[in-house]
């Protein structure tokens, strides 16, 4: 029998850490990440979760910690936020080139500086380029589930890249909600625990983590590219297979209203459910507004989004991170304008930074950025003259 | 010695011969050595290093053990995750209860006492049940003998080079193994491997302890240290027999010297072995000279007697 109970999203990942029987946890607190880690502590103080706790003293230690067990054969988890989730960037791009299925849970943070402890994406997709798997969970029910799903993607064999599952700091991490929680048996029946892939063994002794010169490193490179890439079919078999197994359904991304949409609107974690407040408001009044939600980010679902976007006349994309300098700004739009222009969509996307430092994404700059949207229908690409812009900020 | 004799040295050879590391290299007689020492039930956790990349280079490895680099700061916290690992498939009946698996990381000294020591601490307050050993060939030699907090005074370095207002490191070597014991770990030593018996001893009794231990091996360095490579050994010798390394044990709380050494030689036959301390005046000699006097006076008054003596001049 299923069990609903009322959980903060850190509490929902900690108990799908325990559906999982993870056999090692390596983490270092860090807000808004903490309290995931706090209560995977109580399980295995109160023998709920047989595991190995390790007390790191840096979140560099606790992932290069999980890569160790890993490589040792067990089953692993870390969670971090922000700081803690840099302090480990470099350890993340080991992970994945080390083809080891570890599984992190990141409460999305802003960066420092200033030092900010409240929900943006910055953290998340300063992640984005490190080969892992990362997927972006709505609310507390969605955290918990796709951890359990992170379990049985990453240790599938034709797989073997570690997975990072996003939730938004604050907004879903300390929201509590009513999760439906999966039991430890069915969680495992969903994703067995079968060691795939190569370990550390006295019996077996082999090297891990050589040095690859001109003559090799290319070749690892690509398999990393190669594996992320047939990681599309597992991960949409790993959704059809939870459906099944627990009735809940998961997609690369959801579509609301996208087939006769004017203006597509692409969001990605908890202002979702803002936007599509609006977006029915909006139906409701006649305008034809969609809105896509990018549930997978890595790796990123381009075909899937694009079918969305075909018969749009502007696409709006909000991001909750920016990277200063570049052509794009919002990391998020980076991925969608590449897609539209692969497929030869030309039609204006405009990029919306909003939501920096834990700042509220409010219904009316749902409003606004429709509004501004519709102002450009019947335009080009290339008649935009400012493809950015910032929402909720002073000027 | 509890019985160690030569015959007594294992003829396998766990690190594989072909491997690049140097001709008279210091770290690759402890690398070979302390497979030997500790057989092979092992897996290792690696740091960055010069050993690391010579003896790894895809699609070859020098290593008949289990063996896994990950980056340079980390091996004690890679090497803590692998110990509860295996101790927790043990636990769950995934590797037998009875197979005997010992965890050991190694670092050079860069990757031990500067960039690995956050790391490093981590794993001996936990108390994992790891060897850690620290090959010390007192600078970043992978990268081409930069100064590292291991460098010891006046030793020249391409960053600590031998100028008109710089005489070579000014600062002095840190006590890594002061800062490891602090911790109140069950076992820390030093060995050098010019005195094999004693190098086999400890490796074996740290790694019978259950519990995180630390082995400090002096580790020569032909191209950084600048001598021949056949000198190799002669050189570690002389460092025993200065006083400017001393082979000793914390065992627990007792603190015994295991080379004891009656009349040292002048740390000067030391120095002049080694290209690195060629730019050295008399007074500078004079000084290393008063430093180790020092130092062995304090290891004197911790062994409660004089097991190193006072310098004989010829």
């Amino acid at each position: 029998m299923s069990k609903v109970i009322p959980l903060s999203g850190n509490y929902a990942v900690a108990y799908a850490v325990k559906a999982a029987d993870v056999d090692v946890v390596a983490a270092y607190p860090i807000t808004p990440q903490t309290a995931v880690v706090e209560k995977v502590a109580e399980f295995v103080a109160n023998g709920e979760l047989d595991a190995e706790f390790l007390h790191v003293e840096s979140e560099h230690s606790a992932l290069s910690a999980v890569l160790g067990a890993s490589a040792a054969g067990a089953r692993v988890f870390t969670a971090t936020s922000a700081q803690g989730l840099l302090l480990m960037y470099e350890i993340m791009h080991i992970a994945s080139t080390a083809r080891l299925p570890i599984v992190m849970g990141i409460a999305t943070r802003a960066i420092s500086a200033p030092i900010n402890i409240w929900c943006d994406h910055s953290d998340f997709m300063a992640a984005s380029d490190t080969g892992w798997i990362m997927l972006m969970a709505l609310n507390a029910q969605e955290a918990h589930d796709l951890i359990i799903a992170a379990y049985r993607i990453a240790e599938d064999p034709r797989v073997h890249i570690p997975v990072a599952v996003g939730y938004d700091g604050f907004i879903v991490s300390h929201t509590v909600e009513p999760v439906d929680v999966v039991e430890r048996e069915k969680a495992i029946k969903y994703a067995p625990k079968r060691v795939t892939w190569y370990t550390l063994n006295p019996e077996k002794p082999m090297t891990m983590g050589s040095l690859a010169s001109p003559d090799w490193y290319f070749e690892f490179r690509v398999q990393l590219q190669n594996a992320i890439e047939s990681s599309r079919e597992v991960i949409s078999e790993a959704f059809t297979d939870f459906k099944h197994y627990f009735g809940r359904e998961y997609r690369e991304i959801d579509s609301f209203y996208t087939d006769d949409a004017d203006v597509v609107l692409v969001s990605m974690g908890s202002a979702t459910g803002t936007v599509l407040a609006f977006v029915e408001e909006a139906r409701r009044a006649g305008m034809k507004v969609g809105l896509l939600n990018v549930r997978l980010f890595r790796p990123f679902p381009e075909v899937e989004i694009a079918k969305h976007l075909e018969n749009a006349k502007v696409v709006a994309v909000l991001d909750r991170a920016m990277n200063a300098g570049s052509s794009f700004v919002g990391p998020l739009y980076s991925d969608i304008v590449v897609t539209m222009f692969k497929r030869g969509l030309d039609i204006p996307v405009i990029n919306h930074i909003t939501g920096l430092g834990g700042r509220a994404v409010l219904k009316s700059y749902v409003e606004s950025i429709v509004k501004h949207a519709y102002s450009l229908v019947g335009k080009k690409m290339r008649d935009i003259e400012r493809h950015y812009s910032f929402i909720g900020v002073r000027e | 010695m509890s019985g160690f004799t030569i015959a007594s040295i294992p003829r396998e050879e766990l690190l594989a011969p072909g491997h690049r590391m140097c001709q008279g290299c210091g770290a690759a007689i402890v690398m070979r050595h302390l497979l030997k020492a500790l057989g092979k039930d092992v897996i290792i956790a690696h740091a960055t290093g010069c050993v690391e990349v010579t003896t790894s280079l895809y699609p070859e490895t020098a290593w008949r053990v289990p063996w896994i680099h990950v980056a340079f700061e980390n091996a004690a916290a890679v090497a803590s995750g692998i110990e509860a690992a295996v101790k927790a498939l043990k636990k769950k009946g995934e590797i037998s209860p009875e197979k005997k698996i010992k965890v050991v990381a190694i670092g050079g000294d860069g990757g031990t006492v500067d960039i690995g020591l956050q790391a490093l601490s981590g794993m001996l307050e936990r108390g994992h049940n790891i060897l850690y050993i620290l090959y010390d060939n007192e600078a970043y030699m992978n990268t081409g003998i930069q100064r590292s907090g291991a460098t010891p005074l006046y030793a020249w370095t391409t960053t600590t080079p031998a100028g008109k207002v710089w005489r070579g490191e000014w600062r002095r070597k840190k006590d890594i193994v002061g800062i490891v014991k602090a911790h109140g770990v069950p076992y820390t030593a030093t060995v050098n491997f010019a005195y094999i018996s004693d190098f086999y001893t400890k490796l074996k009794k740290a790694s019978e302890i259950d519990g995180p231990t630390f082995i400090h091996a002096y580790a020569p360095c032909v191209p950084g240290w600048r001598y021949e490579p056949h000198l190799t050994v002669k050189i570690a010798k002389l460092a025993v027999q200065t006083g400017i390394w001393v082979n000793y044990e914390i065992d627990g709380d007792s603190f015994r010297v295991t080379t004891p050494v009656s009349k040292r030689l002048p740390v000067e036959e030391y120095l002049r072995a080694q290209g690195r301390f060629a730019h050295l005046t008399g007074e500078e000699v004079e000084m290393i000279q008063k430093m180790v006097d020092e130092d062995v006076d304090y290891i004197n008054k911790l062994a409660g007697s004089v097991v190193i003596g006072p310098v004989e001049r010829k």
